[in-house]
């Protein structure tokens, strides 16, 4: 392993954070303080309770909205910054440097994909501090929250990562996370429980992937969940295996990187 | 001297159907300067992409140090520093750190004096800190040379390394080089301009359509290919050339008052001393005389023409 390649991927892909910090770090501090006026005080006061319809044991709209919003901000977030992160020197050419270094492909991954990761790890836990400023949190379960917090920063910024290799303009990198991303993610029940849907609409948001990855989450935080939580982790987990595919593929044939 | 770089039956046909090498056949000695000569789009850039690992071949093999550059990849791009064409560096990066950057994507642990050293050399140590969006083209070029030789390579390729560059900077660069070379680096660089293979290179190779049409010693090149021409001032003007000379290749100038002689360098009797002497005795005073051979720019344009010839017919 050429741990000296992947610790400078890694550090300047940190760097690149540091000299955006205003759009990395406060951009999403500040939506979710937004999300927080418009959803959780001015509608969410209109709103009783959340979740206690099976008996599950209700939580107030503001609290129950959380989980919700740092999944919109890990998936969007981790996208951008993976697909980000390698489009770019593909498209002003510094790919050559990467190219001819004696550094293989899974090195280039874990460089790109860990900072990528890191990055969303932190936004999320800002996401969580802002919160905790609006409403009271409480975490059942803190070490299944710990596993889809870090799985789902994983899994996205390695489906970022292959979206930025895919990608050959602008267009097509921000096309998949405008088109496919945010709209999964506020029908996956980012804002509300599925039983406040019309039965034929619970059955279609079954389809969503992202449902899963919220309805885990929030379980891990309130036990209030639309599907098994167990179900929800084989579900990012088979995700991230099919991103593993993907990207594996794409290295055994070097995949738009090398003529 | 020993080979470094060995090239055998490389042949690459890009997605697009074209072809850019045809069976380039090449050894690279250790230690030698060596120039690629071609024009616009003959394949030089694909022929070093190919060795640094940037293009895959369609067939043929590359070692590098005696080591396959695709099986073991590793230690050949350890190698191997390269200096592109294209002035492609990042934008709010810093000079210092971008330096140190290339250093450790090449597996070297990090060596703030050895940067410090580069840089000075580079004349860039006052521009560390500098986001590399606010440097110059000239500084770019000096940057990009830098993060090549960042994690200390035995080869160094240079494509195109003086274009854009003033006169001053291509002296340093020229001084760069065979600094490089007295310290044992081994150069491979590309360029159009004749007289900087002329000037730096031991040996010459020259491309034209995917085709590596020779490679020589600089000099053997010269006297192999270039002939000489010796100019003969003449006192007097004459409007014809007298008949007891015409046993040699002699043109008259316009005005009369030179006579040119061509000859081949590489026979054994020139000539000179008997034409010297017909032409005295044909009662003509001399006034000065001196040759002239024919530069390599002269040789490589012959080259390239005699080889397009066969291409057009074709096609
Ligand atoms: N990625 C590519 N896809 C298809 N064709 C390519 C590609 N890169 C280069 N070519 C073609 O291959 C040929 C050789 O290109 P190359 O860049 O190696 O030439 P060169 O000798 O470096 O030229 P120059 O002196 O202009 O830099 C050209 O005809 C070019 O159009
Ligand atoms: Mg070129």
């Amino acid at each position: 392993m050429n741990w000296q390649a992947i610790s400078v991927i890694y550090k300047s892909e940190m760097l690149r954070t540091r000299n955006t910090l205003l759009q990395s770090i406060a951009s999403p501090v500040i939506s979710t303080c937004l999300y927080f006026v418009v959803f959780g005080s001015a509608i969410g006061s209109r709103i009783q309770t959340v979740g206690d319809i099976d008996g599950q044991g209700g939580v107030s709209y503001g609290v129950f909205i959380v989980p919700g919003l740092m999944m919109l901000s890990l998936l969007t977030q981790s996208i951008s910054n993976a697909s980000f992160g390698i489009y770019f020197p593909k498209f002003t050419g510094t790919i050559y440097e990467i190219l001819s270094a004696p550094i293989s492909f899974l090195e280039v991954i874990i460089g790109f994909v860990g900072a990528a990761a890191t990055k969303s790890l932190i936004i999320g836990t800002i996401i969580l501090i802002t919160a905790s400023f609006f409403v009271d949190l409480k975490i059942a379960h803190p070490l299944w929250m710990l596993s889809f917090f870090i799985l789902t920063c994983v899994t996205f910024s390695l489906f970022g990562f292959i979206i930025g290799m895919w990608a050959d303009n602008f267009e097509k990198l921000q096309l998949i996370p405008l088109l496919v991303i945010t709209p999964l993610v506020f029908l996956g029940g980012s804002f509300y429980t599925i039983d406040m849907l019309p039965p034929l609409w619970q059955k279609i948001s079954l389809l969503n992937p992202v449902l899963y990855l919220i309805s885990g989450f929030r379980w891990s935080f309130f036990e209030i969940s639309d599907v098994n939580h167990a179900t929800s982790l084989l579900m990012v987990l088979a995700f991230l295996f099919i991103c593993l595919g993907i990207v594996w593929w794409m290295f055994r044939s070097g995949y738009k990187l090398r003529q | 001297m020993s080979t470094i770089v060995s090239i055998q039956n490389l042949c690459k046909t890009y997605d697009s159907g074209h072809q850019a090498l045809k069976n380039i056949n090449l050894d690279i000695k250790a230690g030698e300067i060596i120039a690629l000569l071609g024009p616009n789009g003959a394949g030089k850039t694909t022929l070093i992409s190919t060795i640094c690992g940037i293009v895959t071949p369609t067939s043929g093999t590359v070692t590098v140090g005696g080591f396959d550059n695709i099986k073991q990849y590793r230690k050949t791009r350890s190698m191997i520093g390269l200096v592109p064409q294209e002035l492609t560096l990042g934008a709010f990066e810093q000079v210092a750190n971008t330096l140190a950057f290339s250093r450790g994507l090449f597996g070297k642990k990090p060596n703030p004096d050895y940067i410090e050293k580069l840089l000075k050399q580079l004349s860039l140590w006052d521009k560390k800190d500098s986001p590399l969006m606010r440097l110059s083209g000239g500084m770019k070029r000096r940057v990009l040379i830098g993060k090549a030789l960042s994690h200390q390579p035995d080869i160094l390729f240079l494509d195109e390394p003086t274009a854009g560059v003033d006169v001053e900077l291509r002296k340093d660069m020229w001084h760069l080089v065979s600094e490089l070379r007295e310290s044992g680096v081994t150069i491979i660089l590309t360029t159009h301009y004749i007289e900087e293979a002329e000037e730096i290179a031991d040996r010459v190779g020259v491309i034209n359509n995917g085709e590596l049409l020779l490679v020589e010693e600089k000099t053997d090149l010269m006297q192999k290919l270039g002939s000489k021409e010796l100019s003969i001032e003449l006192r007097q003007a004459i409007t014809t050339i007298p008949d007891s000379l015409s046993n040699y290749d002699l043109r008259l100038s316009a005005d009369g008052t030179r006579l040119i002689y061509s000859y081949d360098v590489k026979s054994e009797r020139t000539g000179i001393t008997k034409l010297l002497q017909l032409i005295n005795s044909a009662g003509l005073q001399l006034k000065d005389l001196h040759t002239s051979q024919s530069s390599l720019e002269e040789i490589f344009v012959n080259l390239v023409q005699q080889d397009k010839k066969p291409v057009e017919k074709a096609s």
